[in-house]
């Protein structure tokens, strides 16, 4: 019961379970954890809605059917998932700002915001582009030993560290 | 392989579900949801990030080749290129420094109160992906083939066993592991 309301985890722990987490989803959904497809079909779904028949003629959402699907429902699930944890291990807060941008930035939230969704254009389209995130190459793609995985991971790291280096 | 549940559509959508509730929690409370553990990992400062995606790669490798060789799992090793794969991974790791959250953490982020993965990354990465479906048809004939390496997984492509490279691959990642701690990062 402790170990539920602790505040953290060993990172060794939470990996582990990921892995089995990984090892249940192929073996009960026939897939592998992976995040960025439910994004493309949240903005199909979206464009939709918005634009009607003619978003679903665009060549890319021809080939991956935007629908509330498996890759869909894991998302959903994460949110519940991390709200669980936070609240049992009393970690709910709201913050805007978080500490190590504002030491770096200041306190400005509508520039935060703004810097984050840039970012977020650009992990979308990155993630898309390589046909895959953190989880589904640099997880779910590496522990097959998918050699499009090891690459996406490296290259990964080796853009987020560089840009990192010259934002800090 | 083919087991009868994997077509019944509602239940797989709820197994999603479950699956993602665990994957949720164990990225919250691992501690790797949290912008500043992110950024730390890429100026080297905290090697959470590290820890958590290698101890996961570690498990389920071992995991997934075993379930694989009673004939239960199947791999789905995705295609790559050069202009695909090392173009996109570099994008996302410019925009993964500035958001300092991955598509997994944000999502995770947002649920317990961080407003800026909220109103600017989930919100980014939707335009993002809508960005990406426009630019496609031109992407797909033009830079995405160029340099294919195919679906292969590394054993394929150097001919050797896999477990023979999944024992390469845990003793060194246990090595960094033990060299991590040793060193009190």
């Amino acid at each position: 019961m402790d170990y539920l309301v602790a505040e953290t985890w060993s990172p060794y722990v939470a990996g582990a379970m990921i892995g089995l987490l990984n090892c249940i989803a192929i073996v009960i959904s026939d897939s592998f954890i992976g995040c960025s497809s439910a994004f493309s079909s949240s903005s199909g779904m979206i464009e939709k809605l918005a634009r009607g028949e003619a978003a679903s003629q665009k060549p890319y959402y021809k080939k991956f059917v935007p629908s509330i699907d498996w890759g869909w429902m894991l998302v959903a699930g994460i949110a519940v998932g991390a709200f669980l944890s936070a609240w049992l291990s009393g970690s709910l807060h709201m913050e805007c700002v978080p500490a190590l941008w504002d030491e770096r930035f200041g306190d400005s939230v509508s520039f935060r915001f703004t810097a984050a969704f840039i970012g977020g254009i650009l992990v979308a389209i990155g993630a898309r582009w390589a046909g895959g995130c953190t989880s589904g190459h640099g997880i779910s793609g590496t522990l097959q030993l998918a050699a499009s995985s090891w690459v996406a991971a490296l290259c990964f790291f080796s853009g987020g560290i560089a840009t990192a280096l010259l934002l800090y | 392989m083919s087991l009868k549940i994997h077509s019944n559509k509602p239940v797989q959508l709820f197994f999603g579900f479950l699956i993602g509730i665990g994957f949720g929690f164990a990225l919250q409370r691992g501690g790797v949801s949290d912008f500043n553990v992110i950024v730390n990992q890429l100026l080297f400062n905290d090697f959470t990030v590290v820890k958590i995606m290698l101890s996961a790669m570690l498990v389920g490798m071992v995991g997934v080749y075993l379930l694989r060789h009673f004939g239960l799992a199947r791999l789905q090793p995705k295609p790559g290129s050069v202009g695909k794969t090392v173009v996109g991974g570099l994008i996302f790791g410019v925009g993964f420094a500035l958001l300092g959250y991955c598509p997994g953490t944000v999502v995770a982020a947002a649920a317990y109160g961080k407003m800026d993965a909220l109103f600017g990354g989930i919100l980014g990465m939707l335009v993002g992906a809508s960005i990406f479906a426009a630019l496609y048809p031109r992407l797909a004939t033009t830079i995405l083939n160029k340099g294919s390496f195919g679906n292969r997984t590394l054993p394929e492509i150097f001919n050797i066993c896999p477990w023979r490279v999944i024992l390469v691959v845990e003793v060194l990642v246990l090595g960094l592991f033990v060299w991590l701690e040793l060193n009190g990062m």
